[in-house]
């Protein structure tokens, strides 16, 4: 039985750890803003052209 | 066109082009038709005053060794092609080491290195791309950010945290049936354990009850927080004295759970939208800075530094910023905003102008006679009928509720008390009492109530119906009076309806028309391109403006002349009260073009719904000329009054209020602004809620103008969403009476009840406020 004295103890911990991250992220503005990373997170990655012919050839590709 | 893609005006063709030289071009992948449409060309030396150091200082957060931090207030972004343009600036310049949007506040931070970029060449790239900061005096003076909205989060995380963690705790004790004996030393630790995590609770996330009942209590007036407060304490105090003395596992998983439930409860009402102002003054319309000439030379200062005597350059659609005597130029000035009046004030060289109205015509020079502090407009602001006052939240109905409930409680707790003192059985006696009041905290009524609003303003702001807060939304529901505002209210502002008076004209004259006047940026001649659109657009030659008199060109084999009479060469005309342009083709003098602003869409009906279970008044800036119309439109008993000053209206309320009316005021413009300020609620509506309006409870988009009854229904049926859920709160409140009367509430009962009551009250309120909106078509 005392088993679950080291559990409920442990279980506390990891909550508490939850907890603290919780409150560091809030801390640090992460909630501040609920809407904007929503769009943010379904741009693309591009690829950056190297050069000036890059870029060009990458815009007469796109046509 | 360019590249092959259609564009609506040459300035969306050079965003396009300075997009696609940085190879930015998915800004148009991402949305259909991203940007705005521009009002005016970007003027680089209208925003030298930012280089000044003590403008600089004021809009600039935060510096470190080459890097200057600030947030840009930009109202014209509305899209995810927006966003991504806008957090990709730093490859439109290298000098922009990172930028990061807050959509909803509709603000972004940028980072840039001051010696690569300055912050006018920064404003200046953004308004070129169509982004134009909006910077106004209010924020160049003073810039509070809210921290307050942090900590209700902080609240809510550990309230949510300690319930949890209370509730997991208290299972054995629930399965056990309070008959934990063979284990004796696992039901200390775990009550010691809950009583360990509810001391944040009691102490730091519940602490506004405390605050808020004390408040009230010094002001010797009770509100909701006060059953509240003291609820909470009981069950506190009684959890207490159970795990100290051993006999009991306390209340302390209901307590954390009705605080975790109720802060989510106001978080939720007490979102709004971060970008619009309800409390907006005079100094938020005015611009930042001016263009004085001094020794030939223009030059533009923040306007805070304007004197008397200083030679002020007005541009077309610039706005007057001090009274001043009008040097040179014709002086078209739009007062409409400031007195209401619809048509544009002209004055020659020699008139005094005042401040506030925009200019429309060519550019004029003034010279300044008062300074900006001391104008008419802002004497009018400073007046104290204006000032800001703490409008009485005069109606809440759940506090009305809670009233004759907590009487109705500690009533019955006496009773109950009583009855078990006679009978001699004490300790029941206790039982009853603190349990009585536990289960009687009138919790579920505030959770009923700010759930209530909470959707209800969700519901509103989807309507483009944006109000300030939750307490409105029941003065909305309670009025019975309503005053309306003509101009900007009733017609709609900048849009003038035009019509033809003369000879007949052929499609091939109209055409001509119509070319040689969508050449001209002078809005009479926008509105007569628009008017005649449906005629095709030939090539014009010849076209050539004289600012203030008219307009020349040939087109479609015609030679058109349009303008005042004297530059069409029409015969001497009387004095007339409207807006008139003459037209000449080929020298033949064909008639005049005539503009009224137009009503607003469905306002015939809309008075007559309103009519139906409001009184309605109007009051007016402009002249009498729309009596007659408006006499027909509003019912008999109605007010009309024209003419009106702004402390005209704001004392035309106040008489109404003197007759016990609750009164909704209707208003767009700073003449408004006094008596929106005294009316019960006040309106602004607006063509673009991005603009400049003035204090008010409410801010309606003009596009929802006919759904008005509609609104004020849907609001009116708050208090039976609040009266709703607090019926089905007593049905919990007398299951949890009918054991605590008997002194057998135990813990596991307590903790059954409040998570259903809760949960129950929240269902319940979503779905009455939404299936209330669908049926008034919201």
């Amino acid at each position: 039985m005392s088993a679950i004295i080291i559990l409920i103890g442990f279980s506390l911990l990891v909550a508490l750890g939850f907890l603290a991250a919780f409150l560091f992220s809030a801390r640090k503005g992460q909630f501040d803003d609920t809407y904007t990373p929503s769009v943010r997170m379904l741009f693309d990655d591009e690829v950056q052209p190297e050069s000036e012919e890059d870029i060009t050839s990458a815009n007469s590709n796109q046509a | 066109m360019f590249e092959a893609h259609p564009f609506c005006c040459q300035g969306c063709k050079t965003v396009y082009e300075i997009l696609s030289q940085k190879n930015l071009c998915t800004y148009y992948d991402l949305t259909s038709r991203p940007g705005k449409t521009f009002g005016q060309p970007v003027y680089a030396p209208r925003y030298a005053y930012l280089l000044r150091p003590e403008v600089q200082e004021k809009l600039i957060h935060y510096k470190d060794k080459d890097t200057a931090y600030l947030t840009f207030f930009i109202p014209s972004m509305h899209c995810s092609s927006c966003i991504w343009l806008l957090e990709h600036l730093g490859r439109l310049h290298e000098g922009i080491v990172k930028s990061s949007v807050d959509f909803l506040k509709k603000e972004v931070r940028v980072a840039y290195r001051e010696q690569d970029i300055n912050l006018q060449e920064l404003v200046v790239l953004l308004a070129r791309i169509g982004y134009e900061p909006h910077i106004s005096l209010q924020d160049a003076e003073a810039s509070t950010r809210p921290a307050a909205a942090r900590s209700t989060i902080y609240k809510i995380g550990i309230a949510g945290f300690c319930f949890g963690n209370i509730m997991m705790l208290s299972f054995p004790d629930y399965f056990a049936g309070g008959d934990l004996s063979d284990t004796p030393y696992l039901a200390t630790i775990f009550r010691y354990l809950s009583l360990l995590l509810s001391l944040p609770v009691i102490t730091y996330c519940a602490s506004e009850f405390f605050t808020g009942s004390v408040t009230y209590l010094k002001q010797r007036r009770l509100n909701i927080d006060f059953p509240i407060a003291l609820a909470l304490l009981i069950t506190f105090g009684r959890s207490l004295y159970e795990i100290f003395s051993g006999t009991g596992s306390g209340y302390l998983d209901s307590m954390t759970g009705i605080v975790f439930f109720m802060l989510v409860g106001r978080w939720a009402q007490g979102r709004t939208l971060g970008y619009l102002s309800f409390s907006r003054d005079y100094k938020s319309y005015f611009p930042v800075s001016a263009c004085v000439v001094r020794q030939g030379t223009e030059t533009y200062v923040p306007v805070s530094e304007l004197q008397v005597g200083d030679d002020v350059l007005i541009r077309n659609n610039e706005l007057i910023p001090s009274d001043a005597l009008l040097l040179e130029g014709k002086a078209e000035v739009d007062y409409s905003f400031v007195t209401g009046e619809s048509h544009w004030v002209e004055k020659q060289p020699g008139d005094l102008l005042y401040a506030g109205g925009r200019q429309k015509g060519a550019a004029i020079k003034l010279k300044l006679s008062k300074p900006v502090a001391q104008s008419y407009l802002t004497s009018l602001w400073n007046n104290e009928a204006f000032q800001q006052k703490q409008k009485k939240v005069r109606f809440d109905y759940a506090e009305f509720i809670n009233k004759y409930f907590s009487m109705a409680v500690l009533v019955i707790s006496a009773a109950a008390f009583a009855f078990w003192m006679i009978k001699g059985e004490y300790t029941t006696g206790w039982n009853a009492i603190t349990t009585v009041l536990i289960v009687a905290c009138p919790c579920a009524l505030l959770l009923g109530a700010t759930f209530t609003s909470g959707n209800m303003l969700g519901i509103f702001s989807a309507n483009g119906f944006y109000l300030r807060n939750a307490s409105v939304i029941e003065t909305l529901g309670a009025a019975d009076t309503i005053v309306f505002d003509k101009t900007g209210t009733l017609t709609r502002s900048g849009k003038l309806t035009t019509h033809f008076v003369g000879a007949d004209l052929t499609p091939a004259e109209q055409s001509a028309i119509r070319s040689v006047a969508g050449h001209s940026m002078h809005p009479l001649s926008r509105s007569i391109d628009f008017a005649l659109h449906t005629f095709p657009a030939h090539r014009v030659e010849r076209f050539s403006e004289d600012a203030g008199r008219g307009i020349t060109a040939t087109a479609n084999g015609l030679t058109v002349k349009m303008g005042s009479p004297v530059f069409v060469e029409a015969l001497p005309v009387k004095a007339h009260t409207d807006t008139r342009v003459y037209v000449s083709l080929n020298g033949e003098v064909k008639g005049y073009f005539t503009f009224e602003n137009t009503y607003r869409n469905g306002l015939q009906r809309l008075i007559a719904r309103l009519s139906r279970q409001y009184r309605l008044h109007l009051v007016s800036g402009d002249n009498d000329n729309q009596q007659s119309f408006l006499e027909e439109q509003f019912p008999k008993s109605s007010q009309l009054r024209f003419n009106q000053s702004p402390e005209d209206k704001l004392r035309f309320i106040q008489n109404l209020q003197q007759q016990r009316h609750i009164v909704l005021m209707i208003g767009d413009g700073l003449n408004d602004a006094g008596a929106l300020q005294q009316s019960d609620a006040g309106i602004a509506i607006t063509e673009d809620v991005n603009n400049f309006s003035p204090a008010c409870d409410v801010i309606m988009s003009s596009r929802q103008f006919e759904q008005l009854p509609r609104l004020l229904q849907y609001a009116s049926l708050h208090k039976w969403f609040v009266g709703g859920s607090f019926v089905l709160s007593l049905v919990y409140n007398v299951i949890g009476l009918y054991f605590a009367l008997q002194g057998q509430l135990k813990p596991v009962i307590a903790a059954i009840l409040m998570p259903a009551s809760s949960l129950s009250i929240i269902l319940f309120t979503w779905a009455a406020t939404h299936i209330g909106a669908r049926m008034k078509a919201l």
